[in-house]
């Protein structure tokens, strides 16, 4: 029972939930476009003026990447749910965390598949000109889906199996994620304005603390909450 | 979980059956928030800028005190339910969220109803303003998800972990809003608090936290007796199935 065979089970999991993914394609489809709708919807609200849509472009960027990736999460365990499946994963003999570990990989890598569609509409839609920091930025991104996807995953695993998930997880999920919605937002803005790095580093070092802090204790909480 | 359900029901009744009356607490906390009332609105000056409109904060700052003594037990009710696993930590971190969420409420209406003379609107970005609507927002999930799962055991797991995430929300919240209110240079007017009022509102402070304790105790009890009926519910039908 050593590491490597953990990471060999992580990897298993993350290797199913994509194959189940990838072969139906409808969980993906349907939310990279709830993203570009969400988009649209935002341009509709703020009006055609070009500056106050630059304005608010990485807000309304990031609260389309929120409210459609949240969509993602509930749908990995209800996946499970659906064929009895979570059970049978649960009586394998492996560290809980190793699911965790699993779920987390492959929610990661489906929000940033959805963010590689969302940003460029983004970028075309609100008229984002200058893309003087695009490289750091996307590090921003990086951390920001980080803390998103960790929070979201752990909150699913509770919502999922109660009644009323749908409304449920949003409302757990959101108030908690205020401070990446603020960092990333402010961090992302201040380096597409070409701002000196010092405004986005403070924000970039509460990313990383929330992520850190996070992630560790959403690992250590899995356990007691998908025993019972 | 089941097979241990009688005896859990057992524990349940006779603790209800030693309880005491504790009215006597609750008697004393409303004359000390009477009086600490009286006190403060009798005893100090009007203020330069707001004249008597000061006053509500006799009432304003103790209940955001208290409210963060109410998250604290929840924070420390969540560890020690997920270390031992007993059911009462759970009742105690219910009891403490759903005081403290009124207390929290109670915060928001009474800065809000504040800052409308003095600063001329409802509502303004200040940092611990935003940050306690999204404490208050935390903990309406955290009632949320009690009052969508049924299953006790699963209900007390999950609470915990969520009361426990969320306060180490708390810090991470407030320093974000305020970085994004500094950054624009919107700096709030930090109030400095004459020493004429600090006795008053230490007062105030003491007596609400009073109140609070009652109020925690009150539904701790309540809490007790619903997790009864469910015990003796669950093991009737268990029973009638048995039949």
């Amino acid at each position: 029972m050593s590491f490597s065979h953990d990471l060999r089970r992580v990897r298993a999991i993350i290797w199913k939930d994509l194959t189940t993914e990838r072969r139906s394609k409808a969980g993906f489809n349907a939310v990279a476009f709830l993203g570009v709708l969400i988009l649209l919807l935002f341009g509709f609200a703020l009006g055609p003026d070009a500056e106050a849509l630059r304005e608010a472009a990485t807000g309304a960027l990031w609260l389309a990447i929120l409210f459609s990736g949240v969509l993602a999460f509930n749908r990995s365990y209800q996946l499970e749910l659906d064929g009895a499946a979570l059970e049978p994963l649960l009586l394998y003999p492996a560290p809980r965390w190793t699911i965790f570990a699993g779920k987390f990989a492959a929610n990661l890598l489906f929000v940033l598949l959805v963010e590689v569609i969302v940003v460029p509409v983004a970028i075309i839609l609100f008229q984002v000109k200058s893309l003087a920091g695009w490289a750091p930025a996307m590090g921003v991104m990086l951390l920001g889906t980080i803390g998103f996807v960790a929070l979201g995953t752990f909150y699913a695993s509770m919502a999922s199996r109660s009644r009323a998930r749908e409304v449920l997880l949003p409302l757990l999920l959101f108030p908690m994620l205020v401070p990446v919605l603020l960092a990333s937002a402010e961090a992302t803005s201040s380096l597409l304005a070409g701002n000196p790095m010092q405004d986005a580093g403070a924000w970039v070092k509460l990313l990383i603390a929330f992520d850190v802090i996070f992630v560790v204790a959403s690992f250590f909480a899995f356990d007691h909450v998908i025993e019972v | 979980m089941s097979h241990a359900m009688p005896l859990e029901a057992e524990r349940l009744s006779n603790a209800i059956a030693k309880e005491r009356s504790i009215e006597w607490l609750g008697a004393i906390a409303l004359l000390a928030v009477i009086g600490a009332q009286l006190a403060g609105v009798l005893n100090s000056p009007p203020d330069r800028d707001m004249g008597h409109l000061q006053k509500i904060m006799y009432v304003h700052v103790p209940s955001a005190w208290n409210a963060f003594v109410a998250f604290f037990v929840v924070a420390i009710a969540s560890l020690l339910y997920l270390w031992k696993g007993k059911e009462q930590y759970d009742l105690v971190a219910a009891s403490a969220a759903e005081v403290g969420t009124l207390f929290t409420g109670l915060t928001l209406v009474l800065g809000s109803i504040w800052g409308r003379p003095t600063w001329g609107v409802w509502w303004t970005w200040d940092p611990r303003l935003t940050s306690t609507a999204v404490l208050f927002l935390i903990f309406v999930g955290y009632l949320a998800l009690r009052s969508f799962v049924e299953d006790a055991d699963r209900r007390a797991q999950w609470s915990a972990a969520v009361g426990l995430l969320g306060a180490l929300n708390v810090p991470i919240v407030y320093m974000s809003v305020k970085w994004w209110r500094t950054l624009h240079q919107m700096q709030s007017n930090p109030s400095t608090v004459d020493p004429e009022y600090v006795v008053g509102l230490r007062t105030n402070g003491i007596a609400v936290l009073l109140l609070l304790i009652y109020f925690i105790v009150k539904r701790y009890r309540a809490a007790r007796m619903e997790r009864l009926s469910e015990h003796l519910a669950e093991s009737a039908a268990l029973e009638g199935r048995r039949a």
